[in-house]
């Protein structure tokens, strides 16, 4: 019996969600009295490596091979079984990303485990059962599923845990598993990264814009008051349909379900679909010409007003704020 | 080309969501149930892949008697036939195993999925497929161009897109960007009456994950306003009381 995290990676460097499967897997490791180690695949540096133990991996794994530095789910899917086995592992930890999504599945298969996709808290053990609470229709409600399979996996949404220091001295062992080639049938061929600015499944702080702008010329705003808080920037449909913006950028039930601390929404009016991928953030800033916008209903904090009049004096008193 | 497309049966996008039963139970009474949206694209680039003559589409789903006016709908849009496995999904993997079975005793080039059911969200089961099948799969997936032979997709990945190339057999879920959704007309939606939908029994196998209970997220308490001339309070509420940035 043992726990086990996959730490996801782009170019090296290990995602905030990364770290946070690690936070999540340490606390369930110590709530099941037993072990933690972390794996990591790709070209990971030593001194990345022993970051982990910030958060509480003692062990860490490391598959570093040219086969492996872009991400084949097949292949990645059996270097992170054999590794389970090897540990002897029970309980598999990830991430809910858009990688995770394709990878966590063909674990669960290769070792007969149920999965819980979306995880947004600790599992509960009470009574012999393991039960873990999940995002279901589209954040409308939570379903608390129970895993009844020996193994299990868990993908823990982005954001829901946060980070939690941990520290230990992290050893790193290298692995090299044997991998089919049968595991390598898809190729990537490019990877397109706008590396300037924050992702948003990951993004603490989001922005985001409606039709209520009225045309991608006036998002200059919007990409300014993100900005200065740091944010990710993010629109409601018709905007992405209209071009206005890019695809990756719209939220709700059939765009991308996001769980930021902060969701500013400007100009939306707060469709029910629209919300199903927003409405758990923790905090929601509605600003609306409309008083009788829906939006008002689900917001913690709102301005009743003209984005145009409001957001500058935003982006003012945000200058202002920062010194 | 052969293609088969999988099929969940959800509720309607505008349902308002409640429970039955402690809590234990959707409750189903007034809800319409619809193609998933996600699948409704896959379905719609199986269909143009086709078109022409140049394949056919099935369409399968795991689910009792009930899907039949959803399988219908499929057929209306265009699929060219359809199998149903009789039985409730039960799980991600109780549905996977299904369809991988159906799929090893047909000849399928491609199989294609939605990014996830917006019922459960679990987004888990074409990646299953593949593994049962042992094929490779591509989640979530935005482009997809495909010869009967070789594919080039667009996967989405956190801030960016990555461009993957298969040849062979593969699975992929599709999101928007692959297909605009195709609506039935008049004449698909008489011939979807007298095209084949197959039973097939289910096998069956052990349970892995189970939903125990639902819950609805706790309401929010009432909005605080800011009036809009003060707009500069805003930030410091974020700061002080949210303490959020
Ligand atoms: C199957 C299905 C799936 C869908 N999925 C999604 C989804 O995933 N995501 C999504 O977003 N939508 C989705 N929709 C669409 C959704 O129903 C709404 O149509 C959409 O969210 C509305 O976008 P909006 O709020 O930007 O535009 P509108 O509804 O047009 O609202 C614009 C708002 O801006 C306000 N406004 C106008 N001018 C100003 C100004 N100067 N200053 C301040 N406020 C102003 C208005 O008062 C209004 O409230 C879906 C619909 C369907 C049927
Ligand atoms: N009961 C089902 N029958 C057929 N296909 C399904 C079923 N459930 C899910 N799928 C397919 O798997 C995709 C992902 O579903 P899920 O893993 O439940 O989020 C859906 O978009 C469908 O293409």
């Amino acid at each position: 019996m043992s726990v086990l995290v996959y730490i996801e990676q782009a170019e090296g460097k290990f995602k905030k969600s990364g770290f946070e499967a690690v936070s999540y897997a340490k606390a369930i490791a110590d709530a099941q009295a037993t072990n933690l180690t972390a794996i990591s695949i790709g070209n990971v540096g030593e001194a990345e490596l022993k970051e982990l133990g910030k958060y509480g991996a003692s062990k860490v794994l490391n598959v570093s091979s040219d086969q492996l530095k872009s991400f084949v789910n097949q292949a990645y899917a059996s270097v992170i079984t054999e590794a389970a086995q090897k540990e002897n592992a029970d309980i598999i930890v990830l991430s809910n990303s858009f990688s995770g999504k394709g990878l966590s599945p063909r674990i669960a298969v290769k070792l007969k485990a149920g999965l819980v996709d979306g995880a947004v808290e600790l599992p509960q053990t009470e009574g012999g059962k393991f039960l873990v609470k999940k995002n279901a229709f589209s954040g409308k409600a939570f379903a608390v599923t129970e895993l009844t399979s020996a193994n299990k996996i868990i993908a823990l949404n982005p954001n829901a845990f946060g980070l939690k220091e941990n520290p230990v001295e992290a050893t790193i062992e290298n692995f090299s598993p044997e991998i089919k080639s049968t595991d390598l049938a898809a190729i990537v061929k490019e990877i397109v990264r706008a590396t300037d600015k924050v992702s948003l499944p990951d993004a603490e702080l989001v922005v985001s814009g409606g039709r209520g702008l009225k045309g991608p010329e006036n998002w200059g705003m919007i990409e300014e008051l993100a900005s200065l808080l740091g944010a990710a920037t993010a629109c409601s449909k018709p905007v992405s349909d209209a071009d206005w913006r890019p695809h990756s950028e719209h939220v709700g039930q059939t765009g991308i379900a996001i769980s930021p601390n902060l969701y500013i929404a400007i100009g939306i009016s707060g469709a029910i679909q629209h919300l199903a991928g927003v409405s758990s953030s923790k905090v929601i800033v509605v600003i609306n010409k409309d008083p009788e916008a829906p939006f008002f209903k689900v917001a913690d904090y709102g301005i009743v007003g003209d984005a145009f009049e409001v957001v500058p004096k935003l982006i003012e008193a945000l200058k202002a704020h920062k010194g | 080309m052969k293609i088969l497309v999988c099929i969940s049966n959800v509720p309607d996008t505008t349902t308002k969501i409640t429970f039955t039963n402690d809590n234990t139970q959707f409750n189903t009474s007034g809800v319409q149930f619809i193609v998933n949206p996600y699948d409704e694209i896959a379905l719609s680039r199986a269909i143009e892949l086709c078109e022409g003559g140049k394949g056919t589409v099935t369409v399968i789903n795991v689910g009792d008697s009930s899907t039949d006016p959803t399988i219908r709908k499929a057929l209306a849009i265009g699929a060219d036939d359809a199998v149903r496995i009789n039985a409730l999904p039960r799980d991600a993997y109780f549905t996977a195993y299904q369809i991988a079975e159906y799929a090893k005793t047909a000849d399928f080039d491609l199989i294609l999925c939605g990014r996830e059911s917006i019922d459960y969200n679990g987004a888990q089961v074409a990646a299953m497929i593949g593994e049962f099948l042992d094929i490779p799969s591509v989640s979530i997936i935005k482009k997809l161009d495909y010869d009967g032979a070789t594919a080039t997709l667009e996967r989405e990945i956190e801030g960016g897109k990555e461009v993957v190339s298969i040849h062979g057999k593969f699975i992929a879920s599709c999101a928007e960007g692959v297909a605009e959704a195709k609506i039935p007309n008049m004449r698909g939606i008489m011939s979807a009456r007298t095209k084949p939908l197959q039973v097939v029994e289910a096998a069956d196998i052990p349970e892995v994950a189970k939903v125990v209970k639902f819950e609805t997220p706790a309401p929010r308490s009432a909005v605080k306003l800011v009036p809009a001339e003060e707009a500069a309070k805003l930030i410091d509420l974020l700061h002080q009381e949210a303490k959020v940035i």
